[in-house]
């Protein structure tokens, strides 16, 4: 039996510089989480998922990632996905050496 | 000091163009990335969730003042100014983007480090006791015999593709600092009638399966050390379960056969693999015993130490939780906490790294280490030199006093970084960490390791935490699970669960409750966590961590 489907977006890394990207509606891949295109239907975000697949020049592991469609665009269902939207939830390290 | 042969040079200068070659060939479309995959991870670069990280090998945790300056330089030009120490004694950079590893991995070569071996089904690293040729209670330096494996394992062509990773531990003192016990085989130098030789363990490990290596060898004498070794991964190579990934480590061998047949199985290898081996190795070993012989410290007098801990209370906090005894009575084996309070644990910025190997140079004959605890060691600084050491310290902000208390916490990236991640790590320490100082009883508690992982692959030890903490997802919300009683010492132990996970917002309150009723129920406060733990059983200490919850079950 197939997995349930869950709604989503588009997402993967970018083959040169590693970043979270996803597609948009006109299969462009882009940085924000809510210029993505929202996938509610399995036949489509199967079609849009071998057309990623299609790209292996310029992204790495894509694949449906679970969404929600807000006010806004799509949103993350998962907080895996919010973390991948957003970045790390912690401040990164900067030079701390006093006086430099 | 030890310096690679030019054959190693040579080596690693062609492994870099090799890569380079192939990240090329990636670039533009000529590979796939399936093809490539295994490539890079060969060479120690993945796919995070943000970003590549590269591992760069530290092997067996020793590195010279020129080497960390030039990891800072890497951290500035191609990553983000910071790298991450690892309980691999490794370190990790967090942003590469794929374009410029190959510019990276040859300023690695410049210095003599490379990324080999740092990933895939391959002999890793081997490591060592952090205080290795400098700790007082020292029977032998581990060091030359991890240079040893790590000459025979580099591309040993019969364990290019071996069941699973394989992770080797030495420790060469009386306490065990490097967790020998959790490694696929773990070694421990032992002295018999004059002669160096090793206790050896087979089938630890951590991850979904946490094992506890068992004695399959109590005595293997110094010369036997590279056959018998290779008769044991020998024999896992044949029997490792190749069918499934989970059970594929050596540990799940070495529990389904029982020790002894396994034994049987090693030693059956044994004596045609002892007489392949000529003696080059043993000549290669008196090489590395040299080089790796304690450097020439000149007598000095500590007096002004002593004078200095009595007028400077600072000084004496640091030291009283950062210098360990050295085996020369005027040194002192000094531990840099990479674990201030509310940071993240093992993150060194290029700043740091560079006043390191200033200090190091200045005070410390130019040599460092990476403990697998996240920290950096200094392991030869005469007891003169710690007041001003300890100054430039803490100019850095480098002199946090807390090395072995509840803050000096290891943590592995968590899902902040890491692509297997199913909760965070990171964030959690860090709050640990200060909640503990605000509330003033850091101190108080005293001797406590808090280990933290992401994810069930344990990379954060937690399966060996007085206090372990597992980050899971329950339903799509992150949940923690609690251990008590690890111990990675020479009395290793596996924590046990202590009940139900907590929501991420539950685990600081819970943790509070447990280390509360510890300070209420030990016997002194000289009773540690562990021993009240051990003397008293768990049950105290659960009734502790659930007592809201059974508050709220009660209404
Ligand atoms: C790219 C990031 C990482 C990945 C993908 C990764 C992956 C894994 C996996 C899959 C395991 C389970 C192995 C098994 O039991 O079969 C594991 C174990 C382990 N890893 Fe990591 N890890 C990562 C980062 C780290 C870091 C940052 C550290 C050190 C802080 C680390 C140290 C360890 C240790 C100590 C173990 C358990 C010991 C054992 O092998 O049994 N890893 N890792
Ligand atoms: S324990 Fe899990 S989350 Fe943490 S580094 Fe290892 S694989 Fe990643």
């Amino acid at each position: 039996m197939s997995k349930k489907f869950i709604p989503g977006v588009i997402s993967a890394n970018d083959l040169r510089e590693g970043h979270v990207v996803y597609m948009n509606d006109a299969g462009q891949w882009v940085l924000r989480l809510k210029d993505a295109a929202f996938l509610d239907d399995p036949v489509i975000a199967d079609m849009w998922l071998d057309l990623a697949n299609a790209q292996p020049e310029k992204v790495v592991g894509a694949y449906l990632a679970p969404a929600t469609l807000g006010p806004d665009g799509p949103e993350p269902a998962h907080f895996r996905e919010a973390f991948r939207a957003s970045g790390p939830s912690i401040e990164l390290p900067h030079n701390t050496l006093a006086g430099s | 000091m030890f310096q690679p042969s030019d054959f190693d040079r040579a080596a690693v200068r062609a492994r870099a163009e090799q890569f380079r070659h192939q990240v090329a060939r990636r670039l533009d479309g000529s590979l796939t990335e399936d093809e490539f995959k295994p490539l890079r991870l060969m060479n120690g670069l993945y796919l995070q969730l943000h970003a590549y990280m590269l591992r760069v090998a530290i092997p067996y945790g020793t590195i010279e003042a020129r080497q960390m300056r030039q990891l800072a330089k890497i951290a500035d030009a191609w990553d983000r100014g910071y790298g991450h120490f690892t309980t691999r004694q490794n370190i990790q950079f967090n942003w590469p983007k794929l374009i410029d590893v190959p510019d990276m991995i040859d300023a690695l070569a410049d210095v003599g480090m490379h990324a080999i071996q740092t990933s895939g089904n391959a002999i890793r690293n081997t490591t060592t006791d952090a205080f290795a040729g400098a700790a007082a209670d020292e029977i032998a330096d581990p060091r030359p015999y991890a240079e040893l494996i790590r000459q025979w394992s580099t591309d040993h062509p019969e364990f290019q593709f071996l069941p699973r990773k394989f992770k080797i531990a030495i420790n060469g003192a009386e306490a065990d600092r490097a967790a020998i016990r959790a490694h696929d085989v773990g070694l421990q130098l032992v002295e018999r009638d004059g002669e160096i030789g090793f206790q050896v363990f087979v089938g630890g490990g951590l991850g979904r399966t946490p094992m506890i290596g068992k004695e399959i060898r109590s005595f293997l004498p110094a010369v036997d050390l590279l056959p018998y070794l290779e008769s044991i991964v020998a024999a896992w190579n044949l029997a490792g379960r190749r069918d499934n990934k989970y059970k594929a480590r050596i540990k799940i061998t070495v529990h389904e056969l029982g020790i002894d047949t396994f034994s049987e199985m090693v030693e059956a290898e044994f004596p045609a693999r002892r007489a392949a081996f000529k003696g080059a190795d043993q000549a290669i070993l008196a090489d590395l015993k040299a080089q790796f012989a304690p450097p020439a410290l000149p007598a000095r007098e500590s007096e002004s130490f002593d004078t200095a801990l009595n007028v400077d209370a600072l000084l004496r906090d640091w030291a009283a939780r950062s210098v360990s005894p050295h085996h020369n009575p005027d040194y002192g084996v000094v531990t840099v906490s990479l674990k201030d309070h509310g940071a993240p644990p093992g993150d060194a910025t290029s700043d740091q790294m560079r006043l390191l190997a200033d200090l190091a140079e200045r005070y410390g004959q130019s040599e460092l280490r990476i403990s697998h605890e996240q920290n950096v060691i200094l392991p030869h600084i005469a007891k003169a030199d710690l007041p001003a050491l300890f100054e430039a310290l803490r100019k850095g902000g480098l002199a946090t006093a807390n090395i072995g208390l509840t803050s000096d916490i290891i943590a592995c990236p968590g899902m902040d970084y890491c692509a297997l991640a199913t909760a965070r790590s990171i964030p959690l320490a860090q709050q640990i960490s200060t909640h503990f100082r605000d509330l003033g009883l850091e101190q108080e508690i005293g001797a406590l390791k808090i280990k933290i992982s992401g994810c069930i692959n344990a990379c954060g030890h937690h399966h060996l935490g007085h206090i372990g903490i597992l980050g899971l997802d329950r339903a799509g919300v992150e949940n923690y699970q609690i251990t008590l009683g690890g111990d990675a010492t020479e009395t290793m132990a596996l924590g046990e669960r202590a009940g139900p996970g907590f929501a991420y917002t539950e685990v600081i309150p819970a943790l509070e409750r447990l280390l509360r009723a510890y300070l209420e129920l030990r016997e002194s406060a000289t009773e540690s966590f562990l021993d009240a733990l051990r003397r008293l059983g768990p049950d105290p200490f659960k009734e502790a961590l659930y007592a809201e919850a059974q508050r709220h079950a009660a209404q």
